[in-house]
């Protein structure tokens, strides 16, 4: 449509090339490094760690799902979500429900109860959508409270009839089913490792196409955006959907991994926690989420077998979201490698020093400030 | 073509714009007047922000007033605005993409990568907008403004805080806007020197009140538009 003009400027060649061939190099790195880390977290993994933290990294799994929807949601849209466990809960219920009263594939069971969740969550917090900021985050952890009374009600299916699926005087409770190829501890881990990659992968689709930039044109400015002729609330709406489903998808992975699952097991407090574990992981950063969920399931765990009282744990997530709130909004993730790097730059420096009388040596190569240095919002 | 008739915006006491009355035929039209005068609550009037108190806008036979906000950016009102807002973290591709348009797929990515061009960023599609200077980001706006079909490209102080060889850039893409796309393209900007070389006509506001509108050369050499500007207002 558009021809060249005099307007253009015409760009040095290498400054145009430049990108793309950085892109691609710097994609080919990154899928390697990926692939191998997955490869590791796979295979090797399993066969270093005891079964109690083979057991804690499945949670780690699924907690990684739900994190990822939470820093979906604060990070591309703004909205701070108090209310993720209660959603997971309600996957957790759905997908339980299924698989004790169908003989549905086990993947079959969690695209359901991620659909469950995404209908029922979009329609809780429809509502809650027009609000912002600190109201939002209310509505939200007072619904929460409110799924979290209802669960406690009707309580979660342990093998029953109804819709409920509830058997109240059961003396002997099934084990909620899991996957034929996944029966034991370590093929389960695998097996929810194997469907967190599958979310992660659909919410990167979902980033680096169009919902994503609209999110994040939403995150810049909602005048702007509006001026883009991007409509807002069905973003909002949609990313809200997202992080319903795959947290619902969660509350899947959970059920078949805990095979008891006690209206107990959700407390709405936890969600101010997931919260805060969120921010400091990080929420520009779909790493972040693995950051999120490592603070809030292994580390736990870790303490235990320590036996350290967890309490220490309230304190550190506190002082942790104050640093995150005070100097390092993009999290860990993006804290951690600058201060990795500048640590290198200084050893560097150290072990270059030069000679008393010797020219000054030339600058590190680990030095802050190279061109392409990466930013705090990359995917 | 763009006819204004007694368009008034008020702010509880404030009156921003007073019966404003002004007609663009096309190409690249000037709109200038001191701070406060009430060029930017023009802009809000016509991307939907703002509703006034009275008056009418039609553009191109479209009653623009009647269309939703959301439905102006299809129609193809574009804006940029007085703040820059180019997004650190997309590409300068995503950025232009991110434009409401009615096309998909190939003749989309083509329309972007053409709206791109034609401004001439001098940086890759590629490249985070983050890494980019102040003039090539403030371009970025103007090619998400030239992309999909425009026909009604508002520029809110496109070149404010730009060194002069920037501007003359910024100048050469605003002025041919309207040749490449077939849209009017009204320009808000305090650089006399700007909207001399690019704007054909010029329309000068003050207090809300439209004070003069012609050539731009005779516009700029009027006694009132003078005074205006120099601050002794005459109502
Ligand atoms: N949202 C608002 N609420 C109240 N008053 C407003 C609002 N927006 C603008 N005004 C007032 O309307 C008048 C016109 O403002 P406007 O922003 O349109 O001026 P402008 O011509 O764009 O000025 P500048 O050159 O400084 O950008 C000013 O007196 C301003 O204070
Ligand atoms: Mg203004």
């Amino acid at each position: 449509m558009v021809q060249t003009t005099a307007a253009q400027k015409t760009a040095p060649a290498p400054a145009r090339q430049g990108w793309a061939a950085l892109r691609r190099r710097d994609t080919i790195t990154r899928l390697s490094v990926i692939t191998a880390l997955l490869a590791f977290t796979l295979f090797g993994l399993p066969q270093l760690l005891s079964l109690y933290y083979t057991d804690a990294m499945t949670q780690v799994a699924a907690y990684a799902i739900v994190a990822l929807g939470l820093g979906m949601l604060v990070g591309r849209v703004g909205l701070y979500s108090l209310g993720q466990v209660a959603v997971l809960a309600i996957g957790a219920w759905a997908a339980a429900r299924l698989l004790f009263a169908t003989g549905q594939p086990f993947p079959v069971v969690l695209v359901e109860a991620g659909l469950i969740t995404m209908l029922l969550g979009t329609l809780i917090g429809l509502p809650a959508l027009r609000l912002r900021g600190l109201y939002f985050a209310l509505i939200t952890l007072m619904l929460s409270g409110a799924i979290t009374v209802v669960l406690a009600t009707v309580n979660f299916p342990n093998g029953g009839g109804g819709f409920t699926g509830y058997n109240g005087g059961s003396l002997h409770i099934p084990a909620i089913r899991r996957p034929s190829i996944a029966g034991t501890d370590v093929a389960y881990y695998r097996y929810a490792v194997v469907v967190a990659i599958i979310m992660f992968v659909l919410v990167y689709a979902h980033i680096k196409t169009r919902p994503g930039r609209a999110w994040a044109a939403i995150r810049q400015s909602e005048p702007a955006a509006l001026a883009a002729g991007i409509n807002i609330t069905f973003y909002k709406i949609w990313a809200f959907a997202l992080a319903s489903f795959i947290t619902g998808v969660a509350g899947g992975v959970l059920a078949g991994a805990d095979r008891f699952l006690y209206s107990i097991d959700f407390h709405p407090q936890d969600s101010i926690a997931l919260l805060a574990v969120v921010l400091m992981g990080g929420v520009y950063s779909m790493y972040g989420a693995v950051i999120a969920a490592l603070l809030n399931s292994l580390l736990p765990a870790a303490l235990q077998d320590w036996g350290v009282s967890q309490d220490w744990l309230t304190i550190l997530f506190g002082i942790g979201v104050v640093q995150v709130l005070t100097t390092a909004p993009a999290g860990i993730v993006d804290q951690f490698p600058r201060d990795m790097k500048r640590l290198g730059g200084l050893l560097w420096r150290l072990v270059r020093r030069p000679a008393p009388g010797a020219p000054a040596a030339s600058a590190p190569p680990g030095a802050p400030g190279a061109p392409g240095a990466s930013r705090g919002g990359k995917a | 073509m763009i006819q204004v008739d007694n368009l008034t915006v008020r702010y509880g006491g404030v009156t921003s714009l007073d019966g404003m009355t002004l007609a663009f035929e096309k190409g690249t039209c000037g709109l200038i007047g001191p701070n406060g005068a009430g060029k930017t609550t023009f802009f809000n009037v016509l991307s939907g922000f703002v509703r006034p108190a009275s008056g009418t806008v039609r553009a191109f036979g479209t009653d623009l007033l009647a269309l939703p906000h959301f439905r102006r950016a299809r129609w193809g009102v574009r804006r940029t605005f007085q703040t820059e807002q180019a997004i650190e973290q997309l590409s300068v591709y995503d950025n232009v993409a991110m434009m409401a348009s009615s096309l998909r797929g190939g003749a989309r990515r083509a329309d972007v990568l053409a709206a791109i061009e034609f401004v001439g960023i001098g940086a890759s599609s590629y490249a985070p907008v983050g890494t980019l200077g102040a003039g090539q980001r403030r371009l970025v706006e103007v090619a998400r403004a030239v992309a999909g079909k425009p026909r009604l490209i508002l520029l809110d102080e496109p070149a404010a805080g730009l060194p002069d060889e920037e501007t003359a850039h910024l100048a050469a893409v605003i002025k041919s806007i309207p040749g490449q796309t077939g849209a009017l393209t009204i320009l808000v900007d305090h650089d006399m020197s700007l909207v001399s070389a690019v704007c054909e006509t010029t329309a000068v506001l003050d207090f809300g009140k439209l004070i003069a509108v012609g050539p731009t050369a005779t516009v700029l050499r009027d006694e009132h538009v003078m005074r205006a500007y120099l601050g002794t207002a005459e109502v």
